[in-house]
């Protein structure tokens, strides 16, 4: 028997459930991880902006949104006509606000970053203004009149969203099909809770098919109940956010047993439970990985109540895919973080997980090695979260061309197929971000304007 | 969507923001610019007689600055166009056949004799400008000829060029006023009976920025001398919303055009000045602190507030505050207010009792039951509104009316209508008529 079971098991059941925490402490743990500012704190943080010209924010911004034009009509007191300036370049303005990580990309680049380490709170400022407008009834863009042409677009994501909304201000009729229940992609079934609370990504979703021309269907997944075939012959163009829809396996030996997940179903169900208080956790949770779906898990699981939450990382701290700030955040959590170990064996106890074994990891000449030094954690549940991939084989796999896994375009996003658009995650050369696969829809979409008005 | 296409004076543009006459006017390249940024129209950098006077060589400007070096006072000591005429004439004449939606006026200062005049309105029609803007508001460089605000201190210069101006050109002739003068509206009148079709203010206010406390001379300096300069900007929005005022209710230039000068920055600046009774605004000193941009702001600022309002069109706003505007003796001094502290915005910095006990009435308190809490005590407080105006936290202080009783403070009434016309203290008071 192997030394390890016999030491930590000892007749223990798995200590998974749901509920662990007050009533309350689930409202504080899942509510808006950022409160959003309040009119005076947005008018002293927009004082601080310099209105550089040739902003530096506005070139870091993948939807190049102006951002000192907005920030200057916070200071002027016309919050609906900010948000104007950035839903003109990013209709996800809302949901950027909140997800967005603007410790890389605009706030990194702000002047007053490198004047004093303090860059401008744009994210927030965003937030304050799309806010004011969303609650508005009516939409800020006007569709063009008919042009009698019919896009489909597959996949209700950000980049679906963004192309869809794009083509029918042009006047285009666009349908979105989805395979889920309802659209928003990973805005509705992958974002932390706390990033986006009341349901702010349907209400996100309304808002953006209140410009008209937009039929969803539902249910509807490519290569199941669709084909891409059929879709080039019903419509004029179509484009693809299909996302990743794979998941990245650890393949490690064990006896099959149940307890260890993938981290994106967990987070899934998260995001659609009503009741916070009857979603089971582990009492001792282990997070492979190291990207944002990683911290994800291992903040969520902590704030549902479990005690002991570890992510084992199988690189060291330079090399992580989540940014600082939101290995801050995990830690402030609670999380503890181990780096440089690679996952050995799952350790079950009566056909339930109980613990994991790792091995310490070294890199040389360019190659992960194991150093043959080992521990273990003991885990009530283990959740994988090593990264995602895209799945070719629906989108028609023998015609679409792809590089590096995903479907290649070229900078209009189109694909080798010329009635066929792609976007997102989906494509290759993307930084898997949702403001990414924003400007993906969107330059797509201008692109297929410019084909069927010819 | 509202309509923001301007005309004034006669002159179309498609929207009411213009670009005052200085530097961000003095080239093609600069105006080309400008219209390519959404300005609606801009009047020309001053043209004169050649050969073009010389700026000097080295600094021209003096800043005030509000904290994080904000700068909201520009004080300069440039002159006029230093380019030749000719030069100028053909650049305008090629802006406004490219831009031909755009207004495009023109800035003219000459000695002040009829044929000068005369001489340059006939090459400048032959731009087909849209018209002219006489300047006579340079405080500087310019007066020590006998030019500028030489002129413009002087109603009967004013009322003098401006019918020669009138007799010698059909284009519409507007009067820039300088704001340095006791009582603006005798230029104004002046500007008027000459037959000019509007007047624009205000031009710059004399002024030294700062001193060099080593070198001991005003700053900026040339080899150690310092002169006075004219200062525009945020700083003189008031004074000039106030002039502009004082013409707009002046019974002799009621509903004369007027274009509205004085550090505007942003759509609510240039709503104020419409509200007061411009007919449209031009811009300087904001542009030379943002750039051309800021137009931007200013036009979806504009839109939505006339949205909002439920304004068609910037006429509608037009002097809609001038009946509100009214002389001192005229206020009633039976509205009474007393201004209120909320606590829950309230971030008990201090600032409002520490102005209160130190230069105003003791009305704010320090304490209350032996913990910092600032709170108003009516008995003391004459509704000044200091308070209002030094705490850092918007809407934390706002004034209340009293509505009945007697004003704790003082004594008198709280309702019903009493002006200082009227008031026993007053020697000079007119008694109302007894009722029939």
């Amino acid at each position: 028997m192997d030394r390890w079971e016999h030491v930590m098991t000892a007749g223990r059941e798995p200590d998974i459930a749901a509920g662990r925490l007050a009533p309350e402490d689930y409202k504080t743990n899942f509510g808006d991880l950022h409160p959003p500012l309040d009119k005076h704190q947005a008018f002293v943080e927009a004082d601080r902006c310099y209105f550089c010209h040739d902003a530096p924010c506005i070139t870091a911004c993948p939807t190049g949104i102006d951002i000192p034009m907005f920030i200057r009509e916070i200071q002027t007191d016309n919050p609906k006509g900010a948000a104007e300036t950035i839903f003109s370049q990013n209709i996800l303005g809302g949901m950027c606000a909140r997800v967005c990580p603007t410790e890389v990309l605009c706030e990194q680049a702000c002047v007053r970053e490198a004047a004093e380490g303090k860059p401008v709170r744009i994210g927030e400022l965003q937030r304050y203004a799309t806010d004011v407008l969303m609650e508005e009834e009516a939409h800020p863009f006007t569709r063009q009149p008919s042009t009698g042409k019919v896009v489909a677009v597959v996949g209700g994501g950000p980049a679906g969203l963004s192309c869809a909304h794009r083509l029918a201000m042009h006047g285009h009729d666009v349908t979105i099909y989805d395979g889920r229940e309802k659209i928003g992609g990973l805005n509705e079934y992958g974002i932390a809770a706390y990033k986006t609370v009341d349901d702010f990504a349907q209400d996100e979703v309304n808002f953006i098919l209140s410009i008209g021309g937009i039929t969803i269907e539902t249910g509807q997944q490519l290569g199941r109940d669709i084909t891409l075939a059929e879709l080039r012959e019903r419509f004029d163009a179509v484009f693809l956010g299909l996302g990743l829809a794979g998941v990245n396996a650890v393949e490690l030996p064990h006896d099959p047993f149940s307890g260890a997940d993938d981290a994106i179903d967990y987070i899934a169900e998260l995001r659609q439970a009503d009741d916070l208080d009857a979603l089971p956790i582990g009492r001792r949770v282990v997070v492979v990985g190291g990207g944002m779906t990683a911290i994800d898990q291992a903040s969520q699981s902590k704030r549902l109540g479990a005690e002991d939450v570890t992510i084992v990382y199988r690189r060291d701290e330079d090399r992580m895919g989540a940014s600082d700030r939101a290995r801050e955040l995990a830690q402030t959590d609670g999380v503890n973080i181990k780096y440089n170990a690679q996952p050995k064996r799952l350790i079950d106890t009566k056909g339930h997980v109980s613990g994991i074994e790792f091995e310490y990891t070294d890199e040389r000449g360019g190659a992960l090695m194991g150093t043959g030094e080992t521990f273990v954690l003991e885990a009530d549940m283990v959740f994988w979260a090593v990264g995602q991939n895209f799945v070719l084989s629906p989108a028609d796999g023998e015609a679409i061309k792809t590089s590096q896994g995903r479907i290649a375009v070229d900078q209009e996003r189109r694909t080798n197929l010329l009635d066929v658009w792609a976007g997102g995650d989906c494509i290759a050369g993307g930084e898997d971000l949702t403001v990414v696969a924003v400007e993906d829809g969107k330059i797509a979409a201008e692109s297929i304007n410019r084909v069927l008005s010819a | 969507m509202a309509d923001l296409r301007s005309s004034f004076a006669g002159i179309k543009s498609p929207n009411p923001f213009w670009l005052a006459s200085a530097p961000p006017t003095d080239k093609e390249y600069n105006v080309v610019r400008a219209f390519k940024a959404g300005w609606g129209g801009v009047v020309w950098k001053t043209l004169g007689e050649d050969p073009p006077i010389v700026n000097v060589a080295g600094p021209r400007y003096g800043g005030v600055h509000a904290g994080d070096r904000r700068l909201i006072g520009l004080s300069n000591t440039e002159l006029i166009t230093d380019r030749p005429l000719p030069i100028n004439l053909e650049e305008i004449k090629r802006v406004k056949r490219d831009w031909p939606d755009r207004a495009l006026v023109v800035s003219l200062m000459v000695p002040c004799e009829e044929p000068s005049w005369k001489a340059i309105l006939s090459a400048v029609e032959e731009t087909e400008a849209d018209g002219i803007e006489l300047n006579f508001g340079c405080p500087h460089g310019m007066s020590e000829r006998g030019m500028g605000a030489a002129v413009g201190q002087v109603p009967e210069y004013i009322e003098m060029v401006a019918r020669w101006c009138k007799a010698a050109t059909r284009m519409p002739v507007i009067v820039k006023l300088t704001p340095n003068i006791t009582d603006i509206r005798y230029p104004a009148r002046a500007a008027k009976a000459g037959g000019a079709d509007a007047v624009s203010l205000v031009n710059t206010v004399n002024s030294i920025t700062s001193v060099d406390l080593d070198h001991f001379a005003p700053e900026p300096s040339i080899d150690g001398k310092g002169v006075h300069g004219g200062y525009s900007g945020p700083a003189i929005r008031p004074i000039a919303l106030s002039m502009v005022s004082e013409i707009a209710r002046d019974p002799e230039t009621q509903a004369y055009p007027i274009s509205g000068i004085g550090g505007i920055s942003t759509w609510r600046d240039a709503a104020e000045f419409l509200a007061l009774g411009a007919g449209n605004i031009q811009v300087c000193t904001a542009a030379m602190t943002y750039g051309f941009r800021i137009v931007e702001e200013m036009i979806s600022g504009l839109d939505h507030y006339l949205d909002e309002k439920g304004f068609s069109s910037v006429d509608e706003l037009v002097g809609r505050a001038i009946p509100n505007t009214t002389d001192w003796q005229y206020l009633n001094l039976n509205h009474v207010t007393k201004a209120r502290i909320d606590q829950d915005l309230c971030i008990e910095c201090g600032r409002c009792h520490i102005v209160c006990e130190d230069t105003s009435h003791q009305a704010i308190t320090a304490t209350k039951n032996g913990r910092r809490h600032f709170e108003v005590v009516d008995a003391e407080c004459v509704g000044c509104n200091l308070c209002v105006n030094v705490c850092p936290v918007e809407n934390c202080i706002t004034m209340e009316q009293l509505s009945s009783g007697a004003d704790p403070q003082s004594g008198a009434p709280t309702t019903g209508y009493l002006n200082w016309t009227q008031h026993k203290n007053n020697p000079m008071a007119k008694r109302t008529e007894p009722a029939e």
